[in-house]
Formats: structure tokens, sequence, C-alpha cells
């Protein structure tokens, strides 16, 4: 078996700073896009077109008072920001930047971040359990069964992608589409990856979970300073995240024209999955729960379910 | 599911939108006389305190930031002893100028009271007394109320008879 | 019970009241101006019209006055019928008419009669633009203020002050609407009621010129339930405070005590407590101040240190205070710290009070005696509140006259018609004349001697074969037989008597009358000894050593540290003898709240709270134990007497629920006291009760120029009520209710919500325990064993120009230690002087004004002479209790011209 690193020691550290550089970028991103939307201008005081803001706000989030509720669960209350943070991160690991950069070449990659985004429900879950507190804990109910329903059209969706490339591996993947990116043969799969991705990052417009005209900030109602924090990094991150695996699975990567290094390729179509997640969330309305979970159930699985059928026949048919 | 990407669309577009903020610092807001700032405590025409310590204002105020204490002179007219309002407690509301049976407390379009030092927020009636009558230039209260005060008798307020001669049985 | 119908609803009603009553009980909202529970209908402001319908089948009715209609049943009325809705709309606008644009700068503002009344109406806007008639108002003295424009002419003010007061200097005067309600000319208002005048009239006419000079809105006010502390009659009160000082008091209903009205004393003599002789910090003569912890340490080293510790008790601290004095230097140690004649009188009161057979009378009963004998007490300046309920007491033969002629009670004007002057029989015997003489059937003047003679005397017509060896004065025999006849023949006779009259000879023998006339009518009998303080009962009740042995032990060195509690001696004693006494003791300290002459002289003064910053039992004259509760947190080092003391014994009280519980516990005369309101736990679904009104203004700002950081309210750990405006609101028991508020309701007026039948009980019952009930005992053994008694009389003394015996003369402004210090007061106190009969006085050769010198309690006074026509002859009075010349004497004391 091959050694499945490919990062050198700097290069892993690299990707985790820009990485989380980048993810602390968006807050201001998402703020400035949001405001332009709204036509206003949104944080423009700090730094050359507000830049700094997110130094200022990490330093105010620092520097705030770290209050840990009286009546919370304390080790769980204190572990479950760190779990979100951590497994975001530890997603990044199986993400193909370009030859040659990257941390891990994985053959089951694409397995293994389905694994870990299920994970980080924990992180939601223990935080509105631990808080004591009635809207926490609905918050992280919502959170637990919106992830249980996505999840599970959220692999199937993508099983379209692995039966056209023949591979988990997220390299062979994006080689794979050297001949034609596979959001054109996938493009319901892509539909379903999506939504389900932005259902798993809890994000606008599926944030049912911190629904502040209901149930305060959900899960996060008690949280403040850094702990908070790293709900708000966990979550960027989480979106950089869902960009990268959407441009892996269904736009070929960092393929494209040669007169841009790979790289850029990469980091320019997830930048544009990014401000799409941006512009989803300052445009569509929250639903109700059970339109939710009916859109989920009734609307995504079958869809998905239809597509591996489509694919897969098409496949035996073409290819048998 | 169409309507859904028509927002997206709609959203999208006011990206070339220009941004209606004025910037403020820079650029000042035209702020009209009945904007609603900072109060002050105005004189009646004669140039004697308005504010009678009627307690009005402070019981309308819903974040309870005003506190004074009535005084009273020795011709009988009542005044504020000391008039107390905490300006990092007021939302600038305006019930208390609602409240204002005198038209003392007027708001004036002063909403830049920025202090590093919250005490300098608190401000006493010197610091909100003004010279002036402030938007209501002719009314005067002592001139329609019945009591009686220092250069106001009793019978010499607007639309009082003389007072009763309780000697007298002529209707 | 019978059942009417108003507005199509069926209530179920006690017959025989009016509709206006009715309606209130209900908790219909009807508005009127004229009635008042306490003074009956009248039926002249016209403003409770409703429709009243003649059957079933009417549709029209016809327009009647609430007040003036007894309900009967299947009577039917509408109060919404526009018709009488629109008639009250156009009473209140003309009532409105003349009525200034005052309220910003008026008194009653947020707690008017008239606000409410004109809100309920719904006449918001006037409509008049014509002129306003105007008065010129009076300097009615240092209580109240006029404002004449505001009159309404309801006429409550002179019902109440002439007809339910006896006063005489509150006129109405002019016409038509000219009327003019005030006195022939500017002065004081002499009635010691006059103070109620606020709180019955509906609008801002009489207002508390004392309130007025530090003026708070009612809405702004934290108060508590509490009990006035300048009499021992125990009215209930609510004490106003504000910015850190206490700013008025007002009436708390209490249906047995003092139901509307306080007197003058109890209402305006509340500023002791703003004092510039409050001690705010522990004082330590010749040295700086040391701080809490510092006192704290002393005052226990200083204990520890010495042997002989004895304690002096104080009649107007505490049960609490002074159980916690008790528990500190011994029963062996503690004095109670009465007077000499106190301590004797006091004692010989609660002799008869726990084995006599007689019961003491509620001031709801004394108002109910058909037939009065008042012996040696001028009640109106000792207990005012109940003279005037002695005064209503009168009004029950009216009230008989008019049963009789089936006019219903509340039917004021004519049952003071069919009465005309005729009363229910009430026998006077005082040393001068007193205030109710001009109700008294028959009044008698003489010296202590002819006084307690008068009741054995009486005593003896109502049942001559107890008292044989008693020899007949001719001089009252007459009086004596119409007195005894009187109290026999009447259904509900009441005895009164107290510690005024400085004569132990004098109440016993009104303990006598009672006993015998119990043994008479085979049931306990009616009374009620007046105290001179306000638990002056409590603490006879928990008994110890004189202050005279006091004074002995440390002068025979038994005794080396004092420990004053709540205190003046030199109010208590003769001067000579208080100095000496605190001169000769190793240490004295004083735990007290004004720094009064004995705490000058203390080692170690330690600052104490007053009623108005502390929870503590008093008992009552009635025997009624009363809690009162802190309308505020004390400041500085002040703090609770028991606190000091409890610290200083290493007592582990954390609060005073506790010291009331050893207390109960340890002395089983007080058993009931924890019972007299409920406990600290006490909660309205889980919430405290509020001290301030759910308006409370001004909490961010008011402590803003001290610190921006708004401090946390006080937590009070004490009490079931918080120094908030967060609680209940609702369903609050009478003895903890702050105030009294209701929906549309802001003047005091709101207590018809609170009351089970208005003018009756409180809803949940009048708070207070009380502790004496009359025995089963055989109640003849009192009643015939007096022969000693009157052995043992002094004998009268021969009248003698050049000898006269000194009796105190009690004023109700100016006997009492506390109220002296409210400015107001002092302004209507008398200067010392001694009071002549116009005879003696010539017999001596002296005029008014006169100076003479005289021997009184060890020390030499120069007087100006009073002449005083009603005094007794051969009697030369002096005002009790004055600041500068306490009376202390003990036993007869006479002014001696030498022959």
């Amino acid at each position: 078996m091959k050694s499945m690193t490919i990062g050198t020691p700097w290069q892993i550290f690299g990707i985790l700073v820009s990485v989380i550089t980048v993810s602390a970028l968006l807050i201001w991103v998402e703020r400035r896009l949001i405001g332009i939307w709204q036509d206003r201008l949104g944080p423009n005081r700090v730094g050359p077109w507000g830049l700094f803001q997110v130094a200022a706000d990490m330093i105010k989030i620092f520097f705030k008072e770290d209050w840990i509720p009286p009546f919370a669960d304390k080790p769980i209350f204190l572990i479950a920001p760190a779990i979100i943070m951590m497994t975001m991160l530890l997603g990044f690991v199986i993400v193909p930047f370009a030859p040659g950069v990257g941390i891990i070449d994985f053959n089951f990659g694409l397995l293994y971040f389905l694994a870990l985004s299920s994970l980080s429900v924990y992180s939601v879950v223990l935080a509105g359990y631990a808080s004591h507190n009635k809207y926490a804990l609905l918050g992280s109910l919502r959170a637990a069964a919106q992830s249980i329903s996505y999840e599970v059209f959220m692999g199937l969706s993508a099983m379209g992608v692995v039966m056209l490339a023949g591979s988990f591996n997220l390299r062979e993947i994006v080689e794979a589409q050297r001949d034609g990116w596979f959001f054109l043969p996938q493009f319901a799969g892509l539909l379903a990856f999506t939504v389900a991705m932005v259902a798993e990052s809890h994000r606008g417009p599926f944030d049912l979970p911190e629904a502040e005209h209901e149930i305060i900030a959900g899960f996060h109602t008690e949280y403040s300073g850094m702990k908070f924090g790293m709900f708000f990094v966990g979550e960027y991150l989480g979106v950089t995240l869902n960009s990268a695996l959407i441009v892996t699975l269904f736009f070929g990567g960092w393929l494209g024209p040669a007169f841009l290094p790979p790289l850029f390729w990469f980091m320019l179509k997830c930048a544009v999955f990014i401000v799409f997640f941006i512009l989803i969330r300052s445009a569509l309305p929250r639903p109700r729960y059970d339109q939710l979970m009916n859109f989920g159930w009734k609307r995504m699985l079958p869809l998905t379910l239809l597509n591996i059928v489509v694919t897969g026949g098409l496949g035996l048919w073409m290819g048998g | 599911m169409l309507s859904q990407l028509r927002s997206l669309w709609l959203v999208l577009k006011h990206t070339f939108t220009p941004a209606d903020t004025v910037q403020y610092p820079e650029q000042k807001p035209a702020l009209f006389p009945r904007y609603r700032g900072r109060i002050v405590l105005t004189r009646d025409p004669d140039g004697q305190e308005r504010c009678v310590a009627c307690n009005l204002c402070a019981a309308a105020c819903p974040v309870d930031c005003i506190a004074l204490q009535k005084g009273e002179d020795e011709t009988g007219r009542w005044y504020p002893e000391f008039f107390r309002i905490n300006f990092s407690r007021c939302i600038l509301c305006g019930l208390c100028e609602e409240a204002c049976p005198t038209y003392a407390i007027q708001l004036t379009p002063d909403f830049e009271m920025c202090e590093y030092d919250r005490r300098n927020l608190v401000y006493e009636k010197e610091h909100l007394l003004i010279r002036g009558t402030g938007k209501y230039p002719d009314y005067n209260f002592y001139r329609i109320a019945g009591k009686s005060i220092g250069g106001k008798d009793k019978g010499e307020a607007e639309n009082e008879g003389k007072p009763i001669d309780i000697k007298s049985l002529l209707p | 019970m019978a059942e009417i119908e108003i507005d199509g609803q069926h209530y179920s009603i006690r017959t025989g009241d009016n509709l206006l009553k009715t309606c209130l009980e209900q908790r219909l909202d009807l508005p009127y101006f004229c009635w008042h529970p306490a003074l009956g209908s009248v039926g002249a402001c016209r403003q409770c019209a409703v429709i009243q319908y003649q059957n079933a089948e009417d549709q029209r009715g016809r327009l009647v006055m609430a007040c003036m209609t007894p309900v009967a049943e299947g009577m039917r009325f509408s109060l919404q019928d526009p018709q009488a809705q629109g008639f009250r709309a156009g009473i209140i606008e003309l009532l409105m008419s003349n009525h200034p644009h005052d309220c910003p700068v008026c008194e009653e503002g947020g707690e008017c009669h008239l606000q409410d009344m004109t809100e309920m109406t719904g006449h918001t806007f006037r409509q008049y633009r014509g002129r306003k008639r105007t008065h010129r108002n009076q300097n009615l003295g240092p209580f109240i203020n006029h404002e004449m424009n505001r009159c309404i002419a309801c006429y409550r003010c002179v019902r109440y002050y002439q007809d339910y007061c006896g006063g005489h200097d509150l006129q109405v005067f002019a016409a038509h609407h000219h009327v003019y309600f005030g006195r022939h000319e500017d002065g004081a208002l002499e009635n010691e009621f006059s103070g109620n005048l606020v709180e019955v009239c509906p609008t801002g006419v009489f207002t508390d010129k004392t309130f007025s000079r530090h003026y708070t809105r009612k809405w702004d006010l934290q108060s508590a339930p509490s009990i006035c502390p300048h009499c021992a009659i125990g009215c209930n009160i609510s004490p106003g405070e504000r910015y850190g000082t206490l700013r008025r008091i007002a009436n708390r209903y209490h249906g047995e005590i003092n139901g509307y009205f306080l007197c003058d004393r109890g209402r305006f003599g509340y500023e002791f407590v703003n004092s510039d002789r409050r001690i705010h910090r522990s004082l330590l003569r010749n040295q700086p101040p040391l701080g809490m912890k510092g006192v704290v340490n002393l005052f226990s080293n200083l204990l520890k240190k010495s042997d002989g510790i004895i304690g002096i008790a104080s009649p107007r601290a505490s049960l609490e205070a002074n159980f916690a004095l008790r528990e500190l230097v011994g029963a062996e140690h503690f004095h109670l710290g009465f007077s000499g004649s106190e301590q004797v009188q006091i004692a010989a009161i609660l002799d008869i009070l726990r084995q006599g057979p007689v019961r003491v009378a509620s001031l709801r009963e004394v108002e109910q005696a058909d037939a009065i004998f008042m012996l040696g007490e001028d009640v109106a300046n000792t207990a005012p509140r109940l003279a005037l309920s002695l005064r209503q007491a009168i009004r029950n033969e009216a009230f008989a006259i008019a049963d009789r002629l089936k006019i219903p009670r509340w039917q004021d004007a004519a049952v003071r018609t069919c009465a005309q002057s005729q009363g229910s029989p009430l026998f006077i015997a005082s040393f001068a004349a007193t205030r109710l003489d001009d109700v008294a059937t028959d009044t008698y003047r003489g010296g202590p001697e002819e006084l307690a003679r008068l009741g054995y005397a009486v005593a003896r017509h109502l049942n001559p074969a107890a008292q044989e060896t008693m020899e007949l004065n001719p001089e009252f025999d007459e009086l004596a037989a119409r007195i005894a006849s009187a109290l026999k023949s009447a259904e509900r006779p009441l005895i009164v008597s107290g510690t005024g009259c400085q004569s132990p000879s004098v109440t016993r023998a009104a303990g006598q009358v009672a006993c015998v006339l119990a043994d008479l009518r085979g049931k306990p009998s009616a009374v009620h000894f007046v105290l001179p303080e306000c638990n002056s009962l409590g603490l006879a009740m928990m008994g110890g050593h004189s202050l005279a042995e006091a004074f002995l032990a440390v002068e025979r060195g038994e005794a080396k540290t004092v420990i004053v509690l709540e205190n003046d001696l030199y109010r208590r004693a003769a001067k000579p003898r208080v100095k000496n006494f605190l001169e000769q003791a190793g240490h004295v300290v004083v735990i007290d709240h004004l720094l009064h002459e004995t705490a000058q002289q203390a080692e170690l003064v330690l600052a104490a709270t007053t009623f108005a910053e502390s929870e503590g039992t008093w008992v009552s004259s009635e025997g009624r134990a009363q809690r009162y509760f802190a309308v505020f947190p004390p400041t500085d080092e002040i703090q609770d007497s028991w606190r000091w003391l409890g610290k200083a014994g290493g007592k582990s009280w954390r609060s005073i629920e506790e010291v009331t519980k050893d207390c109960a516990e340890r002395l089983p005369a007080f058993r009931a006291i924890t019972w007299a309101a409920p406990e600290a736990g006490f909660r309205i679904n889980g919430q405290k009760i509020p001290r301030q009104p759910h308006r409370y203004s001004g909490r961010t700002a008011m402590l803003a120029q001290a610190h921006t950081h708004e401090p946390k309210q006080p937590a009070d750990e004490q009490s079931p009520l918080a120094y908030s405006m967060e609680g209940a609101l609702a369903g609050r028991p009478p003895a903890l209710n702050p105030s009294v508020w209701a929906p549309g309701w802001n003047s005091s007026q709101a207590v018809n919500q609170f009351q089970a039948e208005i003018g009756g009980h409180l809803n949940g019952g009048d708070p207070g325990m009380r502790l004496i009930e009359p025995s089963a005992e055989n109640p003849s053994e009192l009643a015939t064993g007096m022969s000693d008694a009157i052995q043992n009389l002094a004998p009268i003394m021969n009248r003698q120009a050049w000898r006269l015996r000194l009796v105190p003369l009690y004023h109700v402004f100016g006997s009492e230690e506390l109220s002296m210090l409210s400015p107001a007061l002092a302004e209507r106190t008398p200067n010392p002087y001694l009071a002549l009969h116009p005879e003696d006085a010539s017999a001596l050769d002296l005029k008014e004004g006169d100076t003479v010198g005289i021997k009184l309690a060890g020390q030499q006074w120069r007087l100006p002479v009073l002449i005083l026509p009603n005094l007794t002859r051969g009697l030369a009075g002096i005002p009790a209790g004055l600041p500068e010349m306490a009376w202390v004497e003990q036993g007869p004391v006479f002014w001696d011209l030498g022959g």
C-alpha cells in the first residue's frame, strides 16, 4: 500500500493557517456581501474596505468575558465548540487542492468526509444539551433531526459521481472529470448534494436550529466569547469545506485552462460557491420546520434514489 | 422553486445597486427640529423655569432614567430641586416630552452624546436648562394654572374670575 | 342576604346597605364624592346616579342616587344605562368646570379621588371655556395646605371635621357656587385630627404640608406596612420613603383599630426619622470612630471584661430588641425602663387585664360602647385616636333612635337630625377640661385622690354589698350613682382609664369598677387602659425589675456596666439621680437612634434603627401584638438593636424572625407573636411583596450622580417584602400590604377594594394577634378584695392656698418624645407653664404670664403662669413630657409656697 500522505509538514501547516484565515475572513465577506445586496455598505471602517474588521472582531471576542452559566454541564459545554472546529478542520485533510497540494491522498476520501460531517452534529447536540436551557435544547434537537434527515441523501447524492468516476478517492474523481465535469451528467446529484450541504452546516435558509425568532439563538444561546467564536468559525469552515467538496465532486476540482495554475482554479471555483452560499442565505426565507422535513424525506430522498438508478442504468447500458 | 431562483436573482442584481448608507461622521444627516434627541429643559416666556417638578416625565419614562425632587419657592411656585437624567440609559423615545404638561421638556436634534466616562452622561438640571422657550414660544403653565405664584395672584390667570368675596351673598 | 340585579347580573348582597356601598363591595366601579364609609350618605354630589327599575318589566326606570338608595330583595338597577352614564358625565363635567388646571403642581395628583372619578366617568376633555371662580387660600397651620380653587364642594371636609371629630374651626362660608371651606380667619386647624382632611378631601384642597416640603408622588414612595410609634393605640400606618428619607405617613386601614383615620401626632410626627439628631455612626467618647467591625469587637470585649452588667429596656423598642437585651444580661439584671409611677401603674393595669374579668376593647368595640366612664385620663391628649372612637360611641344613642324610626344608619343627615343633641352617656372625670367634654353627659374635676374615690364610689353603687367599708363622699355621690346606673343599664359599657393621671390608685379604682361591673353582668367588662408608649404593654408583659433598682444596683456597686436600650433616662427619672447613675456606672453603652442626653453621656453609643428601618413587634394597649416592617434599609453603621445585642451576646440570630421565635418560645406570654404577620418565607406564587408601587420611577437615575453602576436592590432577608417594584400585586395578606392601589383607584379610597365589608374588616382578617383575653377565673375575687386598696388611699388634702398639688397635663403635641422632633409638630407644642385655677391664682396674687419658681424632680424651674379656668382648684398643672421637662415624679408632689 502506498503512503497516503502527500503533504509536507510545511504544507499541512500552510493549509491549516490559510483555511482558518479564509474562514475567518468569510465573516467579513459575508457581512460585506449581505450589506451590498441589501443596499448597504457593510463593515467598512476598520482597515482598507473594512478588511481588519475580522481582526477587530477577533480581538474583541478574545477579550470578552468567557462566561459559563452556573447551571451548565461544564465539561461538555467546553468540548462542544471544539468538536465542530475539529471535525471541520479534519475534513480539509482529504480536500484535493491541486496536484501535489493536499494533506492526504485517501482512497475512501468521500466516505471519510461523510463520516466527519455526521460527527459534527455532536457538537451542536452537546452544546444544546450542556447549556441546560430550553431554547438551546430545542435548537440541538432540531439540529439532530435535521442532520439525520439530510445525511441520508447527502451520501446517496454523491454516489452518482462515484459511479461515474469508479472511485471514492477524491483525486481520482477530479482526474475522472478531465473529459467533462460531472455537474452536467449529475445535475440532480449536484442539486441534492448542495441542499444537503446547506442543511448539514445549518446555514440559512436551513438554519432552524438557531432560528432567532423562535428559539433565541438555538444551541449556542448560552455561549459567549471565544467559545461562541468557535461555533462561528466552525460554520465558516463548513462553508469553505462544502464549497471545496462541491467543486471537487462536480466542477472538476483544480481542472481548468492551463493559463492559470491548478490551485488557482480550485480557489476560484470555491470562491464562486462560497458566494453562492452567502447569496442563498441572504435571499431565501427560512422554511417552516415541517416543510424542511417534508422537503428532505419526500422530495430530495426520492430524487437522489432516482438519480442513482438512472446513473447506474445508463452506466450499465452505455458501459455494458 | 422558480420563485426561489427568482429571488436569488433579484438579490444578486443588487450587487450593482448603489448603497443608501450615509457615511455619518463625515456626512451629517439632515435632522428636523422635531427630531427626538437629547432633552432640554426650557423656560417660559418670562424667563422662569418651566419645569414644575410634577414627576410625570419620570413616571412615563420606560427606562426610569429621570429622577427629580420637587422644591417650592416662597411664593408657592414649584420647581425641581434637582432634575437628573441618566443619558446612558435614555432611549430617546420622547415619552417624557409627551408627558410634560408644561412644555418644559423638549427633545432636540442633538443625539451625539458619546462619552468615555459614563458619569458624564448623567445630566443635572444645570446641564439641561436652556435660556429660551424652545418650540413653544408663548406657553406659560402658570398663566393657566389656578395656583398663585409670585407675580400672579389668585384670579389673575387666564379665564379666571376675581377671587370670591365670601362675605357677599350676591350671585 | 338578598339577591338584586345590576345590569342583568345577579348579585347576592346584604340588605340594609345603600346601593353605592353594595356596588363597591361587588367591585363594580361607580363614581362618588360626598359619600364616605365612615361619614355615611348625604346625597350631595349627585355623582353616583344609577337607574332603578320598578320591577322586572320596567324598561325605562328612573334615576336615583345610589348612595341614598337602600337595597332590598329583587331590586333591579343599571349602572351602564346611557341615561345614568350621561347624567354622571354631566355632573363630573360641571364639577370640573371650575377646577383649576393644577394637577402638575398639586400634591394630590396621582392619588386624587377626583382624578380617578373623572377617568372613571370618561370625562377626558374640558369643553368649558368660561371664567373659573377663584378663592383666596388660608394659612391653616403647619400641617395642612389650603388650595380652595380646587374645591368641588362635596362637603366631606366639614362633615368630617365638625360631625365626626367635633371640630369647630372649619366651616363652610358663603353661598351657591361661592361656597368656601375654611376657618373664620387664618390660623392652625385646632382639632388634632385635621390631618385626615388630606385623605377625606377627594381632591387637593387640603394637602399634607409636611409632605409637600419633601414632596414625592404616591407612585414613587417606597412603603411598608407599619405601626405608629407615637402612642400605645397601635394605629396601622403606611410610611413612605424616597431618596433615603421618610416622606410621609398615610393611614393603613385596620378594621379593629384605626379604621380610616389617624391623629395628627401619628400623621405628622414622623420626621424624627430624618432628624439631624439621628445617630448614623457609632460614637465613642473621646475617640475617633472605629468602624463597624471595631465597634462590634469593642462592645463584646467590654461585655466580656466587665462583671456586673445590667440592661435597661425600652417601652418604645420592639419586643425583639428588649428580648435580645434580656437574653444578653439575663432576666435578673433586666430592668424595665419605665419611670417610677409608670412602672407601678402599668403593673397594676397588667394585673387587672390578666387576672380581672375584663376584656380590652378594640377601637371598633369602643365605637360600639353605649355607656362610657372615663376616669382620670385625658384621652384626647394621650391616645387621640381612642378619643375619636369614643366620640363615635356617643352616636350609638342616635343610631338607636334611628333604628326605632326605621331610618338606615348610613342616612347621615337624617340620623343626626332625629337624634339632635342626644348621645350615649359619657362620664369624664379628670384634672382639667378634656376635648371630649362637649359630648360628655357629665364631667367631674378633681385631684388624683378625688378621682380614685369617685371610681370606688361608682363601684360601690354598682354593687353595694361588695364594699361596705367604703365611706361615701357626698360631694360626688349623686354623680357616682348616675354613672353606676348608666353603666348598669347599658348593653356594652366601657371603662376608660390609663397612666395619664400618674396615680396608681386611680388606675386601680377604674379596674375595680370594671371588675364589679363584670361581676354584676356575669361577663367580662370592656375596658381600655391608655398606656404611654407604643410597646409599654409588651415590655410590662415581658417583666423585669424597675429602673430604681437599676439605680440602686449601681449605687451599691453591684453593677459596673449599663446597657441602655433605646431609652432616654432623663425622661424616666429625676435629673440629678440619672446624672449620678450614669457617672457612677463604670461603662455606659447606649443603643438608640437619637442622640439624646443619655446618649451624650455614654461611653459607647451604637446606632440603632427607627421603626422605619426595621422589623419588629409591638404590643398595643389593646394587647394586640402587631408587626411593623422596614420601609427602607438602614444606611451607614445603623443596625437593628437586636443585632447589636445578639452579636455581642454571641447569639446566632440571622434574622429577626429567629429572635421573634425565640422570644415566643422562651416567654409563654408571647406565644402568639410569631403569628402577628406571615413569616419571612411567605411568598405569593413564589414572589415576594414589593414595597414599591409598580409605577416606581427613576430607578436608573436616582443614584446615578453617585455611581453609574446601578447597584442591586438591597435584598431583604428579614421579611416577605422586597425593596423592589417587582413581585406579587394581588392577594397580599393585610399584614403585609404596604399601600392600597387597585386599577382605576389611585387614591386612598382604593381601600374599598381590600375590605370584606366596606368600613368593616379587611379581606383576609385584620392583622395582629391579641395576647390578652379575659380569663375564665372567678371574676368576683378582685371585685371583693378591694377594701385594702381603699384603706390605703391617700387622704384627700385639705385645700390650702399655699400648697398646690402638682399634676401632669398632657398635650397631644409635645408630650411624646419622638414626635417632638418633627418641626411641624414642634410648632404646635406649648411652652412650659404652670397652670393654675383662676381663684387659686388670685389667692396667690398671680397673673397670667407671671414667672414663678418651682422645684420639680430635683430641679429648679422658672415657669410662666397660665390661668386655666377648667382646672381643678388646688391643683397646679405642669405640661407632661415636654423635651426639656419630662414628668418623672412618683407619688404626690406639691408646690409648697411655705404658708
